[in-house]
């Protein structure tokens, strides 16, 4: 092409195509009610027009076509909200066993971790044809992770994790977004999603300098900021034994229950006191201010990944996610 | 006596009757206090038009070349703070609005006149602290204020502007407070509700959005400048607070001020549609509760600003549904217009060119709005170029083409006086070409990826961009033709009759202009509202050929 300008998205995600349809299924109803409309305008206002020996004729309007108005409009709108409902479904719950990358944004970058621990700023390496979550968080304030070849976008606040995910489908180099205004460089807050063969990307992953990976970073601050002083193993510890709580119901001391997922493993490191386990003091001291965000995104893969062995045995048994990667 | 020596079309009116400026400043005439706000809003609108026009010219190339990001930024927030909170919420009611909810129903003046007064002071008094906040180097938040951005990041004018929002708030809650009291206890002899104009209905509903949610906005404002100025932990998450309430908030007002913005234009279009086919409205029951249905419905709705916020899937899957059903009192609305013309007697004057022109424009921002309300699609266009194409439909597109409408419709009224036809419709003509031009590549630019706010851009939405930008200008020449022939008609206008239209209305059966108290005797009404049965289409050319 001498000049490109696009005037559809690529597709390059599992979702894409998805989503494409449902935008194509409201681009043919919404024209065909325009068309509607228009024609009906255009009609009347040429065979109704004033001129001489035409006189108006009153009517005062009809039930049954007020109903039919309504109600025809209300079925399909009725359509297209289980539709689009269902979609935002699946854009929102990852798939179990995706690969986790943290992501946290801050004025104005994107800096991302693989759970191997290469890291990256304002691109992102992944593989084709696997599933993707992103955990991620702001350093300040709200940011908007948007990829439109795959059509997801999610809001990335200050202060507690939002999750997105995508399976890309086909190799290539696309935009990343910020799509939040965040201030002055908020349209250079910006990079790519890199999607390469399988192949390719474990290459790219072993080349270079990458750093430790984000769980054994995790367990040495873990040791190091005297966490597992009281977070032992064992039943003997002054905190909660961490083996195996992520991802599982939780009793609170005031008695409410919750299940353990990232943001409440976050919230328990910088604000131990707002939802104490139950069974133990409120003793934790906060940690807030002490650990950088990316530290904290080491911690918490640290922790989650002590619930890794036992989903994993499980999976062994013949659940979906070994499943998914023999494919 | 001076008086004497005139024609007798330049009988006592409300224009004439005293001079001088404090016969102006301190009016407390209704019609008066109108134009008052007329001349304000336009002040407003040309500000803010500016603005518009510099954020095109930017965006004409991908390079941030024009003005720097920081510019950019202040531009984009100020266009949309000042054509929101300045030119948008108040056009329509406290202009027409103002001068026609008393004649519409028979009444000497609004119930309040002095608080009517007060109320175009406020938004006088809010107009000054915003053009402050703007030369003392503006603003860079977006008119949305989003937190913590805009509590603990920007070092821009927050407070000023966030004032300025204040005191202009109050401008409207009195003047909602105004028409609602006015509306109930003031309705000539046998006006009943049922006999409403549904340009009174229309009202009426904006009303009760105003006086509900406007105080919303309000104690936002302060709980953000609370948090700006003593670091009291509301929304900012480092203290404590949560930044998606503040989004909550906001468009707990924000979302229904659309509806303050369009619900009075579409009660123009009742109005214009009506006249120019010389038929009663189809189904009037269905158009005025409609106006109050979309009022309330628009209350439960806001959170599908926040789909991809971080809010709850099932808190989304709750407000995606309400979105839904607040489109089938609009969807109601323009099939009952289009009935309405239906074996009427229609003529092509400039109000129902405008009125063509906003069922056009409504029509596609209103069906632009399924794709949004829709929760797998809004993920991928909201703060895209589709939303702000979207919402310059329904914004510029529905209330402007409403606003430019009525004010041809009832200009013979208002200035005693005829605009030129012809100039008419050639205007409404390019408005309506300018605007399609502007807007409809940005649907394209959104769905393709392009985030809103943004100063420098990926080249390959250049084209797109370029079109737009074309488009602006030519919407540029269509809102000033107007404006100078308006001027000109003052003094050069046809003289107009008392009712140019053969229009039903009691605002038709006074004086061109009315006089100060707008009829010589309280009329009683023993008709039903746009008895065009009963009005003869005397004279045959109106213009309209």
């Amino acid at each position: 092409m001498v000049y490109n300008f696009p005037l559809w998205p690529d597709r390059a995600s599992a979702m894409a195509g998805n989503v494409d349809a449902l935008y194509i299924f409201l681009l043919v109803v919404s024209g065909l009610m325009s068309a509607l409309i228009f024609t009906l305008v255009l009609v009347f206002a040429a065979r109704f027009r004033k001129r001489p020996g035409h006189e108006a004729e009153q009517i005062e309007g009809s039930l049954p076509l007020e109903l039919t108005w309504s109600i025809i409009p209300m079925g399909v709108f009725l359509v297209v909200f289980v539709w689009g409902a269902v979609l935002y479904f699946q854009e929102r719950t990852p798939p179990q066993g995706a690969m986790e990358v943290y992501v946290v944004a801050k004025q104005w970058m994107w800096k991302l971790e693989h759970p191997e621990g290469q890291r990256e700023i304002n691109s992102l390496h992944v593989p084709v044809g696997r599933d993707v979550k992103l955990i991620m968080t702001s350093q300040d304030v709200i940011h908007s992770f948007y990829v439109p070849a795959f059509r997801i976008k999610q809001d990335v606040l200050p202060g507690r994790y939002t999750v997105a995910w995508f399976r890309a489908t086909r190799p290539g180099t696309y935009h990343l977004f910020c799509a939040e205004y965040c201030g002055t460089q908020h349209s250079l807050m910006g990079g790519e999603v890199v999607v390469m063969e399988p192949s390719q990307y474990a290459a790219w992953l072993s080349g270079g300098n990458s750093g430790q990976p984000l769980t054994v970073t995790g367990q040495r601050l873990f040791a190091e900021l005297g966490c597992s002083t009281c977070h032992r193993s064992d039943t003997q510890g002054r905190g909660p034994n961490l083996v195996g709580v992520f991802g599982r119901q939780v009793l609170l001391e005031d008695g409410r229950t919750l299940t353990a997922d990232e943001n409440y493993l976050r919230e328990s490191i910088v604000s131990p006191g707002s939802k104490v386990v139950s069974g133990f003091k409120p003793i934790m001291p906060t940690f807030q201010g002490m650990v950088s965000d990316e530290q904290l995104n080491a911690l918490v893969a640290y922790v989650k990944s002590l619930s890794q062995p036992a989903s994993k045995s499980v999976a062994a048994a013949g659940t979906q996610p070994q499943t998914q990667q023999v494919q | 006596m001076a008086t004497a020596t005139l024609p007798v079309t330049e009988r006592e009116n409300y224009l004439n009757k005293e001079y001088g400026i404090r016969s102006w400043l301190f009016t407390i005439d209704h019609k008066r206090i109108a134009l008052l706000y007329l001349l304000s809003v336009t002040f407003f609108f040309f500000i803010g038009g500016l603005f518009a026009l510099l954020i095109r010219l930017e965006l004409l190339t991908p390079a941030g070349d024009l003005v720097q990001a920081d510019t950019y930024n202040k531009l984009f927030t100020m266009h949309g703070m000042v054509m929101v909170f300045f030119f948008l919420i108040p056009v329509v009611p406290a202009t027409l609005g103002n001068f026609l909810v008393p004649i519409m129903i028979g009444a000497k003046d609004l119930a309040f006149p002095r608080i009517n007064l007060m109320s175009w002071y406020l938004y006088v008094i809010g107009g000054i602290l915003i053009m402050h906040c703007m030369l003392t180097g503006g603003v860079d938040t977006g008119w949305t204020f989003y937190t913590p951005y805009s509590t603990a990041f920007t070092n821009t004018k927050i407070i000023e502007a966030g004032l300025a929002v204040f005191v202009a708030g109050f401008s409207s809650i009195f003047t909602g407070l105004n028409f609602i009291v006015t509306v109930h206890r003031m309705r000539a002899p046998g006006m009943t509700w049922g006999r409403l104009p549904l340009f009174i209905w229309a009202n009426y509903a904006t009303s009760i959005i105003m006086i509900l949610g406007t105080p919303v906005v309000a104690i936002t404002i302060i709980l953000v400048a609370a948090e700006r100025l003593f670091h009291l932990g509301i929304f900012d998450p480092k203290l404590g607070g949560d930044p998606l309430l503040f989004q909550h908030l906001f468009w707990f007002y924000s979302h229904p001020a659309v509806y303050i913005m369009i619900l009075p234009s579409m009660g123009i279009i009742s109005e214009i549609i009506t006249c120019f086919s010389r038929k009663r409205i189809f189904g009037y029951k269905f158009v005025a509760l409609s106006s109050v249905a979309i009022a309330v419905l628009g209350f439960l709705v806001w959170a599908h600003h926040m789909f991809v916020a971080g809010m709850s899937v099932y808190a989304a899957l709750i407000f995606s549904f309400l979105s839904y059903m607040v489109a089938v009192p609009s969807a109601i609305k323009v099939f009952n217009w289009t009935a309405t013309m239906y074996k009427g007697s229609i003529s092509y004057t400039t109000p129902m060119l405008y009125a063509f022109g906003f069922l056009g424009l409504f029509t596609i921002g209103g069906l632009t709005g399924l794709f949004l309300a829709s929760l797998g699609i809004d993920v991928h266009v909201t703060d895209t170029y589709f939303v702000v194409a979207h919402f310059h439909y329904i914004m510029v597109g529905g209330v402007l083409m409403g606003y430019l409408g009525g004010m041809h419709f009832w200009w013979p009224k208002i200035s005693g006086r005829m605009y030129p036809e012809g100039w008419g419709r050639l205007a409404a003509l390019i408005v309506f070409i300018g605007f399609n031009l502007t807007f409809f590549p940005q649907f394209i630019l959104g769905y393709v990826g392009m985030p809103r706010r943004y100063w420098q851009y990926s080249p390959e939405f250049q084209v797109l961009n370029v079109l737009s930008t074309a488009g602006s200008t030519i919407l540029g020449v269509g809102y000033l033709l107007p404006m100078i022939y308006f001027l000109w008609s003052m003094r050069y206008g046809k003289q107009a009759p008392d009712n140019p239209w053969n229009a039903a209305g009691l605002e038709w059966k006074t004086s061109s202009p009315p006089t100060t108290f707008n009829f010589d005797e309280t009329p009683v009404v023993d008709f039903e509202a746009y008895d065009y049965e009963n009005i003869k289409d005397t004279d045959d050319d109106g213009g309209a050929h």
